[in-house]
């Protein structure tokens, strides 16, 4: 019987993963450099924000795999509790450090684009804040990984921490949104992604959210690989000091 | 009701420690358990109070468990008598001025537990075996600490609880005086090393 | 319960909690200057991350005292579950930290120039909203109890978690100040309570099952 599961077993995945890796990560640059070529060199600028909108293509990816990021951290978080399988746990580690990196660029390209276009570099939008709360979210389960000794506990206590993070992350969404209608009154100009936006934008910009969603995907596999080679040398290790 | 441990096997931070460990107590019964330090005798008492999961096996009257580390829990901040009716006032049961008086410390109870001595504190972490009313107890070295005096004092403590139809489990190095009880000596049981690949779940999955 | 007087005994600094809230309180206007607009304007948000630092300061307490003697490898052991001792010792956080907070605020609110209409809403906003504040804390204290020096990552985990609370909050009490309608906020902080008073305990004695392990 073929399931999903066989994944589980840490040979297997890296038997897998010894060729499935190449082929994503070639195919994640090859896509995203079509993306990216496309849309910042053949298309045409925006009548009324110029060459500036062209960050978009920059921007939504990266913000939308951030959120990703933490769903899928959710998903393995979850698979651990549950099946106990350690290469979900250790996929959710491998995919936090990329997920931080992604909000980092999400909120970097929109403080650049916002500059010229709202003539600030910040601004009390509950876009931006509910994305540098999701920032200091990924921050705190990257350190409790990372205080947390025993391999086991700590994947527990991440999973955990991932659940009822996600909860609050999204009362943080909400909250942010309550926040700057109440206190910041039409102040903030949005951008919502995705409306009036042209086939000649829509056509590059999916394919380098394909690119970008296959960047995650190759990083968060060699993280993983990475993260169980580091397990099994622990393992020998431990072996060693029992013999 | 008594306790039984089935072909139990321990492992602590990822490392098998102990496996095929059998024995079971019925009232009146108490055991010692013996091996030289980091043998796993602390993971198999942990392990028995339900505190720590076994690798495999099983543990039958696990609840009835009252467990003594090598920590006694005690507050500093409050008085003898206070630390006492804390726990007698958890599990519900219990005298705690006999407990007091069984211990010897009675003089002490109105003291802050602060400036108690170890030894002092050591009998007062046994004083709360009294009040939690449970037939199991499980002791990791108790005693440490305790003069000569104590120790019997000790001695006798586990042997009433016997006589009343209790059983103990007891990790030490030192002679108890308790001759009527059954010893096991872990160093048999220590873990042989896994096959790389098996032992789901664990390190060597990863082997 | 006993906790309860076990915590009161042996917190010892709870008290500084309160300290940091007066503290807060005073330098704020000399750091923003004393026109009373200005201070009346800000003064539900400064009085509510007040309240949430001073709750911060206490919280790794909560369990790591009894981590370390020992008293919770004996708690877990005891009949009692261990989702009621987290919510006993989530309760005793807010009576020595949250009640007294909620009590001297309105001392706090008039050194800020806040608005009359708003004290009501002040101290019904922080009575609702600081039992989450410890609640959550529990939850990441339990988290961080195995971890030596974990104030930093406890202020780390919390923190973010605080921000619907402190939003809502503040919300209320600024809406209030303005005599708009409260309704929304009030229900969005009442349901942050309840459902962290729900949950977190459940969540927090299960990290405090597998930190003991």
């Amino acid at each position: 019987m073929v399931s999903i599961w066989q994944y589980a077993n840490p040979l297997r995945f890296m038997r897998t993963t010894d060729w499935l890796l190449p082929i994503v990560a070639w195919l994640a640059v090859a896509v995203t450099a079509v993306g990216l070529i496309w849309g910042f060199f053949f298309t045409p600028d925006d009548f009324r924000q110029g060459a500036t909108v062209k960050i978009i293509f920059l921007h939504v990816p990266s913000a939308l795999m951030a959120i990703n990021a933490w769903i899928m951290m959710l998903v393995a978080s979850l698979i651990w509790l549950i099946r106990r399988h350690h290469v979900s746990a250790l996929a959710a580690k491998a995919a936090a450090p990329v997920g931080v990196v992604m909000t980092l660029i999400g909120l970097i390209t929109g403080a650049v684009w916002g500059q010229p276009m709202w003539g600030t570099w910040w601004a009390g939008d509950p876009r931006l804040t509910s994305f540098l709360i999701l920032f200091l979210f990924y921050l705190g389960y990257i350190a409790l990984w990372a205080a947390i000794e025993d391999p086991d506990t700590a994947a527990d206590l991440t999973a955990v921490l991932c659940l009822v993070g996600s909860v609050f992350a999204l009362l943080s969404r909400y909250a942010a949104f309550f926040w700057s209608q109440g206190l910041h009154q039409g102040a903030s100009l949005s951008l919502a992604p995705g409306t009036r936006v042209d086939w000649a934008y829509k056509a590059p910009l999916y394919i380098s959210m394909t690119g970008f969603g296959l960047i995650f995907v190759a990083l968060v596999l060699a993280g993983t690989r990475t993260e169980i080679r580091a397990r099994r040398m622990k393992a020998l290790v431990a072996r060693e000091r029992m013999a | 009701m008594g306790l039984r441990v089935c072909d139990l096997a321990v492992a602590r931070g990822g490392v098998p420690l102990l496996e095929g460990v059998n024995f079971a107590l019925a009232p009146g019964q108490a055991l010692v358990l013996r091996g030289p330090n980091g043998c796993g005798k602390t993971t198999l008492l942990r392990v028995v109070a339900g505190l720590q999961p076994a690798l495999s096996g099983t543990v039958e009257g696990g609840e009835a468990v009252a467990y003594a580390a090598h920590a006694d829990g005690i507050k500093a901040t409050l008085s003898v008598a206070e630390n006492l009716s804390f726990w007698g006032a958890v599990y519900g049961a219990g005298d705690v001025k006999a407990a007091l008086e069984r211990m010897n410390l009675r003089a002490l109870s109105g003291r802050a537990a602060a400036t108690l001595s170890a030894g002092q504190k050591r009998r007062l972490g046994l004083a709360r075996l009294l009040v939690t009313g449970r037939p199991v107890w499980v002791l990791d070295e108790p005693t440490v600490s305790l003069d000569a005096a104590s120790v019997a004092l000790f001695a006798d403590l586990v042997r009433g609880h016997l006589a009343a139809g209790g059983m103990a489990l007891i990790a030490t190095h030192i002679d108890l005086g308790l001759p009527e009880a059954q010893e096991l000596d872990l160093r048999a049981h220590k873990a042989r090393l896994p096959e790389p690949g098996d032992a789901g779940g664990f390190d060597e999955a990863f082997l | 319960m006993r906790d309860l007087r076990l915590a009161l005994r042996a917190g010892g600094g709870f008290g500084l909690g309160l300290a940091f809230f007066l503290i807060l309180a005073v330098l704020v206007p000399l750091g923003v200057g004393p026109e009373p607009e200005v201070l009346a304007r800000i003064a539900p948000g400064v009085l509510w991350v007040g309240a949430l630092l001073a709750c911060l300061l206490s919280l790794d307490r909560i369990f790591a005292l009894d981590y370390e003697d020992g008293s919770l490898d004996l708690l877990a052991t005891a009949p009692l579950p261990l989702e009621a001792v987290v919510a006993i010792k989530a309760l005793a956080h807010w009576i020595t930290t949250g009640l007294p907070l909620v009590l001297v605020s309105p001392v706090l609110g008039l050194l800020l120039f806040l608005p009359g209409a708003a004290y009501g809403w002040l101290i019904v906003a922080l009575l609702l909203g600081t039992p989450a504040l410890s609640m959550i804390g529990a939850f990441g204290a339990a988290l961080t109890v195995g971890v030596k020096r974990g104030g930093l990552l406890l202020s780390l985990l919390v923190l973010p978690m605080y921000v619907p609370t402190l939003v809502f909050g503040a919300e209320l009490v600024s809406r209030g100040a303005q005599g708009l309608s409260v309704g929304t906020p009030l229900a969005l902080l009442a349901g942050i309570t309840a459902g962290a008073a729900a949950i977190l305990p459940f969540a927090a004695a299960l990290v405090l099952r597998i930190n003991l392990r």
